[in-house]
């Protein structure tokens, strides 16, 4: 089926706009029926595998009261005490649930009025078909803030419904001198779609350390996720992100230093195996001096899979004394997998220091030999060299998300 | 230690080897029994390294005739880990820096895979601590590099003082140390070579390789080999090895040049 028929049944598919993001949903559908879906002609979409992003599309948005399983939380492990668990549901408000702990607050209708879609705005993607998706179909919102000067550890997981595709989105704003440790996990399920909008404002003087643990596992999930990032001077963003087991999925990190004198860091990391195909475009804007980038995108591929990383760097004329390094580090275990690596330095202005490298190798036989010849076996010394590529990453997690055992399941099905 | 009843640990016969298609090994002849310390000496490029990784089971050296018995066992259809598994140790001239794996992670999982072969109970990791911070003290090594990556940042004496660590954890029944004493400084160098002696015993063997009679001047060896163009030429004691020190390796290309001359 051509992709314009399958966007237009789509579209007819979606239900009417309601309920408070009535407005977004419009701008979403305006969007979608004028510029339709990406083709091979997107530079963005380019190597994206249309198949698996038509079968995103063909699941039903509308979802049952009793698709949502109240048995989710037994499922998973026990939060911890001094980390907040917001699980959310896609067609119930979020916030209804949860005791929020003082310092957390939902925000007014004004400042939702006020930022929302700001920041995914500010970052002026071309034909941005990931948002747009979201628009359309996001019903709830789940909108916080983290007051000034508070310090803060927060969990929200968002599991999926099988047979279903689900829109969740998130605002979260981050006052002056506030500190927030979040965690968000995403979880597929059997034929399933998660699409996520997430953006993030964060204030002067703010540290955020985000991880995102997203775990397809499950037959044919996909996910779609744009995260936005507002940064104001002298905040600090790290982010650490891991996706892993989806059939497709596509992460859009985009950072913006609207000010510069700020600091990000970013280690990701994306396996994939069998005939998974998992993308990161992440862009990261300098809109003033002196900000700081440290980006790590660690890929693995195996069997028939696909990995793609695009990284793209502004640093305009007014963001003297940037520095940013970039280094994008791949390993192809197989030798039907394939990975796209692409950075994309964008930098006008002179005064800066810019790196960037992308590598692409094979797991070191001589590490393997040193291994073996200690009497360890084949699957175990591969497992425990996988763990060492990919300790770079996963070692800034905290403590907590070791939990969710996502360390076992990057490599107990890795094949070459 | 040895006496007339020890038991053949390794024996080699008549071994040609190739690597990258190139053949290193020309025949090599080399019977090693329990109680003996060998040394093998010769230049670079003659082949020592090159046996030392055949005899361990590195996939790139290929072997075209000849044999290698352990115990009367064949091994060369044995994978590189079920070599390790039965007691062949071999201490790596460049020890592999490996980011990301714990030390400590590793010598457990090596340990125990040595352990299940013994019949011996695997090690969990508060029992194994117990284990290795004994071990330790053989080779004086701090207990902070457990917890950092497998030979990562370590000095080339700190490496070679964890492949000792490794030898006194896998308590082999044959080492072969290639060129365990290059890079040592003097006081490394007796650590490592007090190490070595601490952890031979009656019923194991060791196999030196060496470029220099230092190492044997600390390790006493009951005979050393020359080794030259993949055979060894030429096998004595100790005595052997102070010779060649005096008078270096000319002797070999004399006796290549009086071979020719007879044919």
């Amino acid at each position: 089926m051509k992709s314009s028929t399958i966007c237009k049944e789509w579209l007819d598919s979606l239900p009417p706009t309601q309920g408070y993001l009535k407005n977004e949903q419009s701008i979403g559908r305006e969007f979608l029926l004028e510029k339709g879906m990406p083709s091979k002609k997107d530079e963005a979409w380019r190597l994206s595998n249309f198949n698996k992003l038509n079968s995103f599309l063909s699941l039903p948005t509308i979802i049952d009261s009793e698709d949502i399983k109240s048995e989710f939380k037994s499922i998973f492990p026990e939060k911890d005490e001094n980390r907040e668990r917001i699980i959310i549901n896609p067609n119930k408000n979020p916030i209804l649930n949860i005791n929020l702990p003082n310092g957390i607050e939902k925000l007014s209708n004004r400042e939702i009025e006020e930022n929302l879609g700001q920041i995914v705005k500010s970052t002026n993607i071309k034909n941005d078909i990931s948002v747009c998706l979201n628009q359309l179909t996001s019903l709830e919102l789940l909108a916080l803030k983290v007051k000034r000067n508070f310090n803060h550890s927060l969990e929200i997981v968002i599991p999926s419904i099988e047979e279903k595709s689900i829109s969740t989105r998130i605002f979260l704003l981050i006052e002056e001198g506030a500190k927030l440790d979040l965690l968000q996990i995403f979880i597929g399920n059997n034929n399933s779609a998660q699409n996520h909008l997430i953006e993030i404002k964060l204030e002067s003087k703010v540290e955020l350390t985000h991880g995102l643990i997203s775990l397809g596992e499950e037959k044919d999930s996909s996910s779609i996720c744009t995260l936005a990032v507002e940064q104001s001077e002298k905040s600090k963003y790290s982010l650490h992100s891991i996706h892993h087991g989806w059939d497709y999925a596509r992460f859009e990190p985009r950072i913006i230093q609207s000010k510069g004198e700020a600091s990000t860091m970013i280690k990701g990391l994306q396996v994939t195996k069998s005939k998974e195909q998992i993308a990161t475009h992440s862009l990261i804007r300098f809109e003033g001096p002196n900000g700081k980038l440290d980006q790590l995108q660690k890929a693995v591929a195996s069997e028939h899979s696909h990995c793609i990383f695009n990284g793209s760097i502004e640093v305009p004329q007014k963001a003297q004394k940037t520095e940013a390094s970039q280094l994008s580090r791949n390993l192809l275990l197989s030798k039907r997998a394939r990975i796209d690596t692409k950075p994309e330095l964008e930098i006008v202005a002179d005064d800066v220091r810019c790196t960037h490298g992308a590598t692409v190798s094979q797991l070191q036989d001589e590490e393997l030999f040193y291994l073996l010849s200690r009497g360890i076996d084949n699957k175990h010394a591969n497992s425990l060299l996988l763990k060492g590529y990919y300790d770079e990453v996963i070692s800034s997690f905290p403590k907590s998300a070791k939990k969710w055992n996502f360390i076992e399941k990057l490599i107990q099905d890795i094949k070459k | 230690m040895i006496s007339s009843t020890s038991e053949t640990i390794l024996s080699i016969e008549d071994l040609h080897a190739t690597v990258e298609d190139q053949e290193i090994l020309h025949g090599v002849n080399l019977v090693v029994k329990e109680g003996e310390i060998h040394a093998i000496m010769g230049r670079n490029g003659s082949g020592k390294s090159t046996l030392s990784k055949v005899i361990a089971g590195h996939p790139s050296y290929k072997v075209l005739s000849g044999s290698i018995q352990f115990k009367g066992k064949d091994i060369l259809e044995l994978e590189p880990e079920e070599r390790a598994r039965i007691g062949i140790f071999l201490g790596f001239q460049y020890p592999v820096e490996i980011p990301g794996v714990s030390n400590l992670e590793f010598l457990r999982v090596a340990t125990n895979s040595r352990r299940k072969e013994l019949l011996k109970s695997e090690l969990d990791t508060f029992e194994f601590e117990d284990l290795v911070k004994e071990r330790l003290k053989i080779v004086e090594m701090d207990p902070a590099f457990l917890e950092r990556s497998v030979n990562e940042g370590f000095s080339g004496g700190e490496k070679k003082r964890n492949e000792i660590l490794q030898m006194a954890l896998l308590e082999p029944i044959i080492s072969i140390l290639d060129e365990t004493d290059s890079g040592l400084d003097i006081d490394a160098l007796r650590i490592v070579a007090s190490g070595i002696n601490k952890l031979s015993q009656p019923n194991s063997a060791t196999i030196l390789i060496t470029h220099y009679q230092r190492l044997l001047n600390e390790i006493t060896p009951d005979f050393v080999h020359i080794m030259a163009d993949g055979k060894i030429i030429k096998t004595g004691n100790k005595e052997l090895a102070i010779d060649l020190e005096k008078s270096g390796y000319d002797f070999i290309d004399k006796d290549t040049k009086e071979k020719e001359m007879a044919k």
